[in-house]
């Protein structure tokens, strides 16, 4: 479905990005792990062409999407949950939702949104209160509603147990099972490995800006490097 | 029709009628700052250049053309747009004070052309013949306010309104969601200049004399002021904070000497108390619907 091959990205002198390969199929979660720096959110941002890629190619269902704007890739179908989730704060949890149908002109915003809102029962609870009155958690997951709004093919999500507690965490980790079982593909970038791999089908694993390990899930949380470096063992 | 808007106008006083009319021309700058910083939030200090832009392009046409008023300020707001959309291009992928800074400079070089274009007098500033129209001008100045007023109004619950806010909240979320964030803001820019310049052309013939140092800083920051004293991004805001800005050093003159420093503590005073302005973050709609009695339609 979305094919990466030998992409660098760089931030002025500092490579962040090198060679980087690797592909997801229709259906999957694949996770990316690493630690800090290793480059997981510049590969989003570069799928999102909001960072640009200096080298290398990113196909999408067949199509050359490398140099396209990221409002273009967001009308294919590509949506993205920044990291930090990035609601729009003084807005309402309505208009952010509004806000994530926009590249949309369909009459179905409507019943997508209810659909929003039977997933996360607490939006609804909220939905006319701003954006920057919820918490950690509720914010989390309208960052997820509004991405969805979109009828994305392809979710990217960055960090999304980043500052949750571990009830919560689970929560959404959930949930995320739930959306990619109701058709979505998903593109999972994690700090917290353990949580990530025990959710994907297929992982990778960052280091410095390089893919070092790939495989199935279960085979890399059982490989004794990754549970050295990455699962605190 | 003329002799009655005439007449009418003769019955006011001039020097209220004075301040009347500095309070027309304020609210449409006002209001077109507020599309930019308000609304799309990008802090600009250049507000005043696209005024003179729009003053001195005005003038020119009333010296040059046989244009009437109304068309005369069709093209200067258009002229005043294009000018402005040709510098957003390549400034507006700065943000925050490198804008800032950046649109400060660019003030400061129209500033300096107008000191030094020979068509238009350099520094000894141009007089301006009278506009081309039978309404006499305080009239033309406020039907021109209260278009400002609707066409703000309607931008800001407009589908490209809530792009600009999205903008002004958060530009990383606003490209993700499929925003194309640099043509709106270079779009927003334009219309607010637009505005600026049609403000320009009403301020150059009421006064029917401009000179370039008129438009310098402290112009964009009074005009700037007014938005934020107002609330940024609130439309009754704009109006209300340009009404009081534009008025206040007359409606103060009494205290002759001290006048200046009581204005100086009005805003002051009214930041500290108002961070967010007078109007900002209050549902001007709301309340009025719940002052005669009925609730607000929920959504």
């Amino acid at each position: 479905m979305l094919k990466v091959e030998n992409v660098s990205v760089n931030y002025g002198a500092i490579k962040a990005l090198q060679n980087v390969s690797f592909q997801i199929n229709q259906g999957e979660i694949v996770a990316l792990i690493g630690a800090n720096g290793a480059g997981k959110t510049t590969i989003l941002n570069t799928i999102s062409n909001i960072v640009p890629s200096v080298a290398g190619k990113i196909t999408y269902l067949d199509k050359d999407i490398t140099k396209l704007p990221p409002h273009e890739i967001v009308k294919l179908g590509i949506s993205q949950v920044p990291e930090g989730r990035r609601v729009f704060a003084k807005m309402s949890v309505l208009e952010n939702l509004e806000m994530g149908a926009y590249t949309r002109s369909d009459n179905e915003v409507g019943s997508d949104m209810e659909k929003i809102f039977q997933r996360f029962p607490r939006l609804n609870e909220r939905k006319k209160q701003p954006a920057k009155t919820l918490s950690g958690g509720e914010q989390q997951m309208l960052a997820m509603g509004r991405a969805l709004m979109s009828r994305p093919k392809l979710l990217l999500l960055d960090e999304p147990s980043m500052g949750l507690a571990p009830m919560l965490v689970e929560q959404i980790f959930q949930i995320i099972q739930e959306i990619n079982a109701s058709g979505t593909t998903i593109l999972l970038v994690e700090q917290n490995a353990n949580m990530a791999l025990s959710i994907a089908h297929r992982a990778y694993v960052l280091e410095t800006g390089e893919v070092v390990l790939q495989g199935d899930a279960k085979e890399l949380a059982s490989n004794p490097e990754v549970r050295k470096a990455y699962l605190g063992e | 029709m003329a002799d009655f808007l005439n007449s009418l106008v003769g019955s006011v006083d001039p020097y209220m009628l004075q301040i009347l009319v500095n309070v027309g021309i304020a609210i449409v700058l006002a209001l077109g700052l507020n599309v930019i910083t308000g609304l799309t939030g990008q802090l600009s200090l250049g507000h005043a250049a696209f005024m003179s832009i729009g003053a001195f392009t005005s003038a020119m046409v009333t010296i040059k053309t046989g244009l009437p008023f109304f068309a005369n300020l069709a093209v200067t707001g258009v002229v005043t747009a294009i000018v402005a959309a040709a510098i957003g291009f390549p400034i507006l992928r700065l943000t925050g004070d490198y804008l800032a800074i950046c649109t400060l400079g660019f003030a400061e070089i129209v500033k300096v052309f107008f000191l030094n274009f020979e068509p238009t007098n350099k520094a000894l500033g141009l007089t301006v013949p009278q506009a081309k129209t039978s309404i006499p001008m305080p009239i033309y100045v406020w039907v021109v306010a209260i278009l400002a007023i609707i066409l703000v109004t309607f931008v800001q619950n407009s589908r490209f309104g809530r792009a600009l806010k999205a903008i002004r909240e958060d530009e990383i979320a606003a490209d993700a969601m499929g925003i194309n964030t640099a043509r709106y803001k270079i779009q927003a820019f334009a219309l607010g200049s637009f505005m600026a310049g049609i403000g320009g052309g009403l301020y150059a013939h009421f006064l029917s004399y401009i000179n370039p140092s008129d438009f310098g800083f402290l112009k964009s920051v009074d005009i700037l002021a007014m938005v934020v004293l107002g609330g940024l991004g609130s439309v009754p805001g704009a109006v209300i904070g340009s009404s009081v800005l534009a008025s206040a050093p007359e409606f103060l003159r009494f205290m002759s000497q001290y006048r200046m420093l009581v204005y100086g503590a009005l805003l002051v005073f009214l930041m500290v108390f108002r961070p967010n302005g007078l109007l900002g973050g209050v549902n001007v709609t709301e309340l009025l619907l719940r002052a005669i009695g009925r609730k607000p339609a929920g959504k």
